[in-house]
């Protein structure tokens, strides 16, 4: 590694990090890109998808060299019950513009940052940031294990836990309800019989959301994603829910594995790699002080999760892009100022990542408090019904219904249920408003 | 699966001291020990004979789920040593 004068150091080679360093690079400026694991990816963890648009704006066509796994086609949405389910399924056009592929995080990030490196970026792979070094309060540069580095801005993509921005105050410790912990396994399975269980015609795929079930009486949804040969299942949990349960997070994982639902999709599958990750999920409230003299604050960092949409690595490249136009700006005048460097806060303000967490900041606190309703009761309920409306035995159907709706308001109260309605009704509100 | 089975796929790069640590006499008063409800690796293991967290930092998956946890704010979360820890192949 040179230790010349450096403009600006990225810390953590995520999708925010990479995202950040190639803008630099690209605009001629000369960025160390600065990451603990061995390569980019060997420490990232989701669930999940990148999301095509926004990843073009930093890797035009990615999709044609880059490692993806299959391009989703198909969104399906698995209410459960004990041990029955409802299912949706919302099926894209096929000739519509590429929405978002599943990717192997330590393949996709390796790939992206390679490629950050041929367009200039400097790599330091391996290397373990321990704290920022500071000069009359403003960041100056990094301190590793072995030696320190400086450089006019640092922009910090440490991830979820960001220990650094928290030693500069710019973030405090994250709160147990305004995050996530989210357990994933890979389960290994020949592709043809991963495009036959799930209907898949050449490398499409699909993506899963599953409420309820196993998942019950939490803050918490479940996911399953198509791989090439693999499929991702996991679920994530608020950590403040998770505290209160007497089952561990992987016990709950087997339960959901095993409901009769979900099970044939990974029966007889190979369980290639177990992995955990936290999600910031605080939504707009959390979001932290952006900058300060000399630093910015980028991806799941800056808590930029969209937790409804499972959108993050979007919001992260996104982030970072920002960052690095701000940083651009800012070099180009010698101004490394919290002043100069508050144009990236007003950079994110206008753009989707402020705006969309912004407009479920209200609905996900009314959600919050109706959880048991929105996340267990409901689900079952809607279960329940079309149990009745697929049964045929020698009940009349009237008096059924009248036992569902009576078995509601017994369950409820008449109450409950306007306040329920009301709840779902303010939150559609709070969302278009 | 038990978490052993889970784990057993993963590939680690062991320190010789843990990334993590607690003040046992803090954990001793602790009610909830959320610690060990949370962790996705099973890390955490109150011995209440001896009156210590036991704690199996080799097969920590790095999440920082525990620290955030702690009612106690007791745990020392560290990242472990560069290029140390787990190394996960899939993501």
């Amino acid at each position: 590694m040179v230790n010349s004068k450096i403009d600006v150091i990225v810390v953590g080679g995520g999708c925010a990090g990479i995202s950040a360093s190639i803008v630099l690079a690209r605009a001629g400026k000369k960025v160390l890109l600065v990451e603990r694991g061995d390569f980019s990816g060997s420490k990232n963890v989701f669930g999940g998808t990148i999301y095509a648009r926004q990843t073009a704006e930093i890797f035009p066509k990615f999709w044609e060299t880059a490692p993806v796994e299959r391009e989703i086609k198909e969104h399906k949405f698995f209410l459960l019950s004990e041990n029955n389910s409802f299912e949706a399924s919302y099926k894209e056009d096929k000739e519509t513009e590429h929405n978002c592929y599943t990717v192997n995080r330590a393949k996709w990030d390796r790939w992206a940052c390679e490629k950050a490196q041929k367009e200039g970026v400097l790599f330091a792979p391996k290397t373990l940031v321990k704290a920022l070094v500071k000069q009359n309060n403003k960041v100056i540069g990094i301190e590793t294990e072995y030696e320190k580095y400086y450089a006019d801005i640092v922009i910090l993509a440490d991830g979820v836990n960001s220990l650094l921005a928290k030693s500069i105050g710019l973030r405090e410790e994250i709160k147990p309800s305004d995050v996530a912990l989210s357990v994933k396994e890979v389960i290994k399975l020949p592709r043809n019989v991963i495009e036959e269980r799930f209907h898949l015609e050449n490398s499409f795929g699909t993506a899963c959301r599953i409420i309820s079930g196993p998942l019950k009486n939490m803050f918490a949804m479940g996911f399953m994603y198509t791989n090439l040969d693999s499929i991702s299942i996991g679920f994530g949990v608020s950590v403040k829910d998770l505290k209160n349960r007497d089952k561990k997070p992987y016990e709950i994982l087997e339960e959901l594995k095993a409901h009769p639902t979900i099970a044939p999709y990974i029966k007889g599958g190979e369980l290639v790699e177990y992995n955990a990750h936290l999600i910031p999920e605080g939504g707009f409230k959390a979001i932290p002080k952006l900058y300060s003299d000399g630093v910015m604050i980028v991806g799941d960092a800056a808590m930029f999760v969209n937790s409804l949409h499972f959108e993050g690595t979007n919001l992260a490249m996104l982030s970072g892009k920002l960052a690095a136009e701000t940083a651009i700006g800012a070099i180009d005048k010698k101004d490394f100022s919290a002043l100069c460097l508050s144009e990236y806060e007003r950079k994110i303000k206008s753009s989707i990542v402020y705006k969309d967490l912004k407009t479920y900041s209200k609905p996900m606190k009314i959600a919050e408090k109706n959880l048991e309703f929105l996340l267990t009761y409901a689900p079952y309920k809607i279960c329940k019904f079309f149990e009745i409306f697929t049964t045929a035995d020698n009940r009349p159907k009237r008096n059924k219904y009248r036992k569902f709706i009576k078995d509601a308001i017994r369950e409820r109260g008449v109450f409950g249920l306007i306040k329920a309605m009301w709840c779902l009704f303010r939150m559609g509100i709070g969302i278009i408003k | 699966m038990n978490i052993d089975d889970k784990l057993a796929p993963l590939r680690y790069n062991t320190d010789s001291e843990s990334h993590l640590s607690v003040d046992n006499d803090v954990c001793m008063r602790c009610k909830t020990k959320s610690c060990t409800k949370v962790c996705p690796a099973n890390v955490y293991e109150w011995c209440e004979d001896d009156g210590i967290l036991r704690i199996r930092y080799e097969n920590c998956l790095e999440c920082g789920a525990c620290r955030i946890a702690c009612e106690k704010k007791n745990i020392a979360w560290r990242y472990p040593k560069a290029s140390y820890g787990v190394k996960f192949k899939n993501g």
